[in-house]
């Protein structure tokens, strides 16, 4: 059995969804094309900007946050947009689409004013480009002068370029990228959605301080002995940008592109079923290579075969029901925590985590076996969350 | 960086007493924590270790991403029979040989995943091989070892048409009549195989070529043969006394112990050895001989000796395999080259054995043992089993009178394409190489099947 995994998203048709995410390895046409022959369906062009735009990069633009063994779980950047402006683009555009006419080219824009989004869109749409998108959202650097996240923490911002955006665009949609630094996003997507815009890229990377160097007291990246703060993407911040997809998702009827955190074919499913159409992928590429591509759409592969279903569509948005207001949530279930004392390797760590942070339901025999009060046991799951044995503890209906 | 994982083995003694495979494979969060040790570096060196380029990299991403269905794919695209060779493959000296972990601890457990994988896919039902359109064109198989299956499963998935001979009674080869079960459990053996087969190759039980088939009705009848046909027949020994009772070759030695159930085993045991075995004697320092000494421990011996004319260092057994055999018990005595069984009552009960010391280096690039000239010494036995190495089956390969053979008796063949020197004839395993690993006669039989399309596709093309 084969699936399908081509999926429609602004009308323009994905062979799959998995698409690289304006940055660092969509900065040149070369780059790209070897993605493509990888298995990426499609790339959004690193975000390019009118040729009187100044772009001065700094040195080292990258700290990585590690966890125990793992390295780059996170990853701050203070990268701006690219230094290729728009006649470079427009050529890596062209150069694409004649090479690889059946995958998607997407375009990243910035501007300072109406007339450079409109220009950036008219150079690019006789490019040839598939898409547009719009970085409203860039956290560092950008907003100093106006740009990136200034305007998307901005509903009237927001709305007005859209539609300066909208309004040159005669021929491709025009997909919007929001940040996650606004108190309320379902506002934002709505002011994007009045703009006439056709999608939303959601999320562009939160705002940060990845880390001290605390022998030298400059926090990192340090470029000679100063930072600043970042971008901060990587599988750290999925949690975060699936939250913004499923708000998105209910709160407008738009298509869209979600990123930011994507690094497995199970993150994959999971933006999918909050609504995602199209999946856009960078930390994770930078970090493996483009040979990643083989695992994401293998392992989307297999899910749907598993789950008898014939391709990616299906999934969209199943499981938007199931978010509901916390105010809706049963407060009858009341789950209990079952350790499974034959694989329970007395750790004990559900011990502590039940008393220093529970309910003290966990008691030790003189075995150091642990058991569950559950007169005292509240369900709260902290037990199984800490557990690392597989499935030994589960919660369960009492 | 994390520790490697081990898998749980049996007990000892428990283990002693049974057939049942030793190695119990990991548990899911070892296996998902030993994935989580491979860095998935640029240009693999354990893909160049691996005789058929397994994507180990790839199979391993995909475990640690929990898809293990997509890893024991990728494993099985480049090699049918990836469940055995997990078991059997001495990753040690393949792929984990040049493991960029190591120079961070150890080696990543590469074989262990892939079993992990293997299992994983097998609990769930292999996918069968998908139909592919029928050339109309004919091949025949000669034996349903690792490289016959391995060739014929890529020849039939191409569309050809695949009749594989064997002269046993089940498919296999040496997977089923050499290697012990309690390092290759028959049923997974049998999974792997039966996938194979049910992609709809025909696969003809008890015929022996140049025996009960012609092999001249083969080369009528096909449109191209490949030899995989093994190394069936024991070397003959020059020793006083090796027609006595209670001596067996190794070959009959493993082929009667693996019989999958007892009833059956007991009964071939005793058609091959009509005694218990006693006091055990396991005579040649490769691989066969060790899976000989610890089966023979497993079905009751006193006592299992190894005796071998060099010394541990130039054994050809692997490394493991020998550390595994003294683990259980089995001696080991060196420098003793057999000259005579002794017997009583027309029954073994001993071997004489020759000193010997090293000598300058032979051929092999090993020291030369040559008598010492001290006194002979006598091991007590009342079972001598020979292994000595394995020949090729005369009766197939001198059926072909015009097949180029080495000096050694191999077949010689086209590197590149498995070519013999007759044409439209193939060949790979153990039978050209002079007997490697499993591995090794996969990916010779899946070379000669991409040497057989080209060959076919050359004289006559597939139907459209």
């Amino acid at each position: 059995m084969s699936v399908d995994l081509s999926i429609k998203f602004a009308g323009i048709k994905f062979e799959n969804p998995f698409t690289l995410a304006a940055s660092p390895c969509t900065d040149n046409a070369e780059m790209v094309a070897r993605a493509f022959d990888a298995g990426w369906a499609a790339a959004v062009l690193k975000t390019t900007s009118v040729e009187e735009e100044v772009v001065e990069l700094v040195y080292p633009m990258m700290a990585g946050l590690d966890f125990e063994d793992k390295k780059v779980i996170g990853l701050q950047n203070i990268d701006l947009i690219s230094e290729r402006h728009i006649d470079q683009v427009e050529k890596d555009v062209r150069e694409l689409k004649k090479a690889y006419p059946g995958k998607v080219v997407g375009a990243s824009i910035m501007g300072q004013k109406k007339e450079h989004w409109q220009t950036l869109v008219r150079r690019l749409e006789a490019a040839g480009v598939d898409f547009i998108e719009c970085s409203f959202s860039c956290p560092h650097g950008m907003p100093e002068r106006g740009m990136g996240s200034t305007i998307g923490q901005d509903a009237e911002l927001t709305e007005r370029t859209a539609r300066w955006v909208k309004e040159a665009a005669t021929r491709v949609p025009v997909s919007i990228k929001v940040t996650p630094l606004v108190a309320d996003l379902p506002h934002i997507a709505c002011a994007v959605q009045k703009s006439g815009a056709d999608a939303i890229t959601a999320i562009n990377t939160v705002k940060c301080l990845i880390g001290v160097d605390i022998d030298n007291f400059v926090p990192y990246p340090v470029v000679d002995g100063k930072s600043s703060y970042g971008g901060y993407s990587g599988a750290a911040i999925k949690p975060i940008s699936l939250r913004c997809v499923a708000e998105i998702a209910k709160a407008v009827d738009m298509p869209i592109s979600a990123t930011g955190g994507i690094t497995t074919w199970r993150d994959a499913v999971e933006f999918l079923l909050c609504g995602a159409r199209n999946l856009q992928v960078c930390t994770a590429a930078m970090k493996h290579g483009f040979r990643i591509i083989e695992d994401l759409t293998d392992g989307l592969s297999v899910y749907l075969e598993d789950k008898g279903m014939s391709g990616v569509e299906e999934l969209v948005g199943l499981a938007l029901p199931n978010i509901v207001e916390h105010s809706h949530l049963s407060r009858e279930y009341k789950p209990v925590s079952k350790i499974n004392l034959e694989t329970c390797v007395k750790c004990d760590v559900c011990y502590i985590a039940c008393q220093d942070g529970g309910h003290q339901a966990i008691t030790l025999d003189e075995k150091r076996l642990p058991h569950v009060d559950e007169e005292k046991c509240v369900g709260c799951a902290m037990c199984a969350s800490v557990c690392p044995v597989f499935e030994c503890i589960q919660m369960a209906p009492r | 960086m994390a520790a490697r994982q081990t898998p749980d083995t049996l007990d000892m003694p428990v283990r002693l007493s049974t057939m049942e495979e030793v190695d119990r494979g990991l548990k899911p969060h070892q296996a998902l924590a030993e994935a989580g040790r491979c860095i998935f570096c640029h240009d693999a060196p354990c893909v160049k270790g691996c005789p058929v380029g397994i994507d180990i990299p790839g199979f391993i991403r995909r475990i640690s991403q929990r898809n293990m269905v997509g890893a024991a794919r990728l494993i099985r695209q480049a090699n049918p029979l990836g469940a055995v060779c997990a078991r059997v493959c001495p990753s040690e000296a393949q792929c984990e040989k040049g493991c960029t972990s190591a120079g961070l601890s150890e080696p990543v457990a590469i074989a262990c995943l892939q079993r992990y994988a293997m299992d994983q896919e097998m609990a769930r039902g292999i996918r069968p091989v998908a139909a592919a359109e029928p050339t109309g064109r004919k091949v025949a198989v000669i034996g349903a070892g690792p490289a016959g299956l391995a060739c014929s499963l890529a020849l039939r998935s191409a569309g050809e048409s695949v009749t594989v001979y064997d002269s046993s009674p089940q498919p296999g080869g040496v997977m089923r009549y050499g290697i012990p079960s309690y390092r290759l459990p028959r049923e997974v053996l049998s999974r792997e195989v039966d996938w194979i087969l049910s992609a709809g190759v025909r696969f003809v039980p008890n015929t022996e070529i140049g025996r009960d088939v012609g092999m001249a009705d083969l080369l009528r009848e096909y449109d191209a043969v490949f030899i995989g046909a093994g190394l069936g027949a024991p070397a003959v020994p020059r020793i006083q006394g090796a027609g006595t009772a209670g001596v067996i070759s190794a070959y009959a030695f493993l082929r009667a112990a693996g019989e999958p159930d007892g009833n059956a085993r007991e009964q071939a045991m005793r058609a091959v050895i009509a005694q218990p075995l006693g006091r055990v004697v396991v005579l040649g320092g490769g691989n066969v001989a060790v899976d000989a000494a610890c089966t023979a421990l497993r079905l009751g011996a006193e006592s299992v000796t190894i005796a071998y004319r060099r010394t541990r260092g130039e054994m050809p057994a692997w490394a493991e395999e020998i550390e595994f055999a003294e683990e259980e018990g089995v001696k080991l005595v060196f420098l003793l080259s057999p000259a005579e069984v002794l017997q009583a009552d027309g029954k073994a009960r001993g071997v004489r054995m020759t000193r010997m010391r090293l000598a300058e280096d032979d051929a092999s690039g090993r020291p030369r043992p040559a008598p010492s000239g001290e006194p002979d010494e006598t091991i007590g036995a009342d079972t001598v089993v020979l292994a000595f190495g394995q020949a090729p089956n005369e009766s197939i390969l001198s059926s072909l009178p015009s097949l180029a053979r080495s000096e050694s008796g191999m077949i010689e063949i086209d590197v590149e394409t498995g070519a013999t020197s007759v044409a439209g004839v193939f060949a790979g395993g153990d039978a050209v190489n002079g007997g490697t690993t499993v591995v090794q006669a996969v990916s010779e039989g899946l070379r000669a099947a991409a040497g057989i399309r080209a060959y076919l596709d050359s004289v006559t093309p597939a139907r459209d």
